[in-house]
């Protein structure tokens, strides 16, 4: 406030001052500039272009054997694509209707990102354990599926989460077949 | 605290710099003249000991820099090459590395100490919590550091320790991918653990000097935890405070050096000499030993309540295990600040430097490693008799010929008294009590002594009596000692 005379109202209330409105338009000024700064600094830590520009990637089926699995890499993620036997589609089929924590049926295991069926041999999901991310090792656990060494969780022939703490099943990347066996993820 | 100036210039040099900054005052009034409780033990030298330990992991720190390469292709190879070829490389490194855990060792003497003598209570409330800041600020650029060698343990522990973020609920998943700067752990990510962990350090030396701003405004806590009333309970900081903590550090160092000459990798996993590997998980991911305590208590729930999953639940506790910390000065209603006062409450507080130590010991275990078994063997049966219904039957023991005869025996009795009937039994796995149970019977206990022993003890317990004084509990200590010679 200025210290000299200041013009008042008939009630003895401060008229507003030059001084006033620049403290204010100022203030204003300076609050929306630095909010409009601070969002850049955020956001240069969000995934880059070239970090974004991974998000596909093509795999050819008829390089996995029947009875194995290969770990291929999507957005830098490791992805199993695994060739299931007869007996394991099998053992994951007969277990749709028993109780899971995240209950999915095989098939719903298999299906492609625009909503077709995919192969039943062909079981592709991401590789990390939906705990905290470790990879589990197939042949481990009580249900023919895979075990995460990290905290117990155990996945069954369709990834689908039986015991332990992880909370979901192993996550589905987006795929769809562009031709009968090539595979695109992403 | 501190009263009026003491300080005198004693050269025309000091006197015109006092006049115009007047810095060596200030340094005399904190660290020469400064009034210090005359009672003090040598837990209060841990201060000076954690400044050193600060000091000597920004100086190694600085010159690591000089030699690593933050990329994900050269990080790990930089990082042998200053071991091997640098000269004197794998003494700095060796330093760095050992530092952290001195550091860590150091920071926790000084936390018990301070939880033991009621550091925490009116009117050092605030000292506590930037105490606490200072804490978790040390967590964060360790986590940070043991990232840059860019070890199967580096990469492993950055993988879980970001995962932690996907258990928040709707905004976990992206907020992860922000910290991450990808989908998965990778260079970006690197990147800017190098140049947090380069930054962390002196945050923390700023917290500090709050820290130490605000010990001298409200003066030392002392082991009889009254308040200093006259000169008489005090001693001039130097020279007494000042050898003394020069002597404990000169022992501390003692002790750190025998790591860094003699046992550099003994707090280290070997993991961390393979580089990292995005397709292959260790079998066994652990922490560094100074957050194995909280690892086992995110890791201790393994069920879920209601909407909160296991994996929440967990994270929960562990972030709630350190905000505790910082209520604590409400939650203690003791009026009686040192436990030295406090026979009940010392009872409880050595228990819980029990449970924090086994908590770092659950930590470092296989979550279903077995800690105690009823038997080697055990069998169950039940024995269904006519109208007497069905009956259940167990036997455990440490041989198969053993079980087998008590279980017979119980067989026998149920005849005697049912009469004729069918029987099944099988062998089953005997009672066991896992790591994972252990873990939660010990994070229970360290939630309970913050939440319900120290408020309710501090309102029933009959403290022992007070001296008025230091200068009086002094002279009552040498009493005793006198009687205890004649």
């Amino acid at each position: 406030m200025a210290d000299h005379a200041v013009p008042t109202h008939a009630g003895g209330e401060e008229e507003p001052t030059r001084r006033d409105f620049i403290y204010i338009a100022t203030g204003a000024v300076g609050a929306v500039g630095a909010a409009a700064l601070v969002w850049p600094f955020i956001d240069q830590m969000s995934p880059a272009a070239d970090t974004l520009a991974l998000a596909s990637s093509e795999y050819d089926l008829g390089q996995v054997p029947e009875g194995q699995q290969v770990v291929i890499f999507w957005r830098k993620q490791p992805v199993f694509i695994r060739h299931r036997t007869a007996a394991e589609i099998a053992a994951a089929q007969k277990d749709d209707a028993a109780p899971m924590r995240d209950p999915q049926t095989d098939a719903q295991r298999t299906v492609q990102s625009n909503g077709q069926a995919g192969k039943a041999q062909f079981l592709i999901v991401q590789a990390a354990c939906t705990h905290f991310g470790c990879i589990p090792t197939f042949g481990g656990g009580s249900f023919g599926g895979w075990l995460c060494a990290c905290h117990g969780s155990v996945y069954d022939t369709a990834a689908r989460i039986r015991s332990g703490p992880a909370p979901l099943n192993l996550v589905l990347p987006p795929y769809v077949y562009s031709s009968d066996t090539v595979v695109k993820i992403g | 605290m501190s009263g009026p100036s003491t300080y005198e210039p004693k050269t025309g040099i000091e006197r015109w710099l006092d006049q115009r900054l007047p810095v060596l005052r200030m340094m005399h009034d904190s660290f020469v003249d400064y009034p210090t409780p005359r009672n003090l033990n040598y837990f209060w030298t841990f201060g000076a000991i954690l400044m050193l330990c600060l000091v000597v992991q920004i100086v190694t720190g600085i010159v690591m820099a000089m030699h690593y390469t933050p990329s994900i292709t050269e990080a790990f190879s930089s990082i042998q090459r200053l071991k091997r070829d640098v000269p004197f490389g794998w003494l700095i490194q060796n330093i760095h590395a050992t530092g952290s855990s001195m550091f860590f060792l150091a920071v926790y003497i000084h936390m018990f100490r301070g939880l033991y003598y009621g550091s925490y209570k009116a009117p050092r409330e605030v000292l506590w919590i930037l105490g606490v800041v200072i804490y978790l600020l040390m967590m964060a650029t360790a986590f940070l550091g043991y990232v840059l060698p860019w070890g199967q343990m580096s990469f492993w522990g950055a993988t879980v320790i970001t995962n932690f973020f996907s258990a928040i609920p709707v905004v976990g998943v992206p907020v992860k991918e922000w910290l991450m700067g990808g989908f998965a752990i990778d260079n970006p990510t690197l990147n800017r653990f190098f140049s947090l962990h380069y930054l962390l350090p002196f945050v923390i030396f700023g917290v500090v000097i709050l820290h130490v701003w605000a010990l001298h405004v409200t003066g030392q806590n002392n082991p009889d935890g009254i308040e200093v009333k006259d000169k008489s309970d005090t001693v001039a900081f130097t020279p007494y405070a000042t050898i003394k903590d020069f002597f404990a550090t000169a022992v501390f160092m003692i002790m750190f050096a025998a790591f860094v000459f003699y046992l550099p990798d003994a707090l280290g996993h070997p993991d961390n000499y393979i580089p990292a590997d995005p397709l292959k998980t260790p079998p066994h991911i652990v922490p560094e030993w100074y957050l194995l305590p909280f690892y086992a208590i995110l890791r201790a729930i393994d069920f879920a309540i209601g909407p909160i999953s296991a994996k929440l639940g967990g994270l929960i506790l562990m972030v709630g295990a350190i905000a505790v910390l910082v209520v604590l000065p409400w939650l203690d209603t003791s009026k009686v600040r040192s436990m030295r006062y406090r026979p009940v409450a010392r009872q409880f507080f050595l228990v819980f430097v029990l449970v924090c130590l086994a908590l770092g010991w659950c930590g470092a275990q296989s979550p279903d490693k077995v800690v105690w078994q009823a038997g080697e063997f055990s069998i169950a049966g039940s024995y269904a008799a006519g109208a007497a219904g069905e009956q259940k039957l167990t036997a455990t023991g440490n041989t198969l010929e053993e079980v087998e005869k008590t279980f017979g025996k119980q067989l026998a009795g149920a005849i005697a008294s049912n009469g004729a009937g069918t029987l099944t039994k099988t062998v089953v796995t005997p009672f066991q009590f896992k790591v994972t149970q252990f873990s939660q019977l010990l994070t229970l206990y360290y939630f309970a002594f913050f939440l319900l022993i120290l408020p309710i003890l501090g309102l029933r317990e009959t403290p022992g009596r007070v001296p008025e004084t230091i200068a009086k509990a002094i002279g009552a200590k040498r009493a005793a000692a006198t009687e205890r010679g004649a």
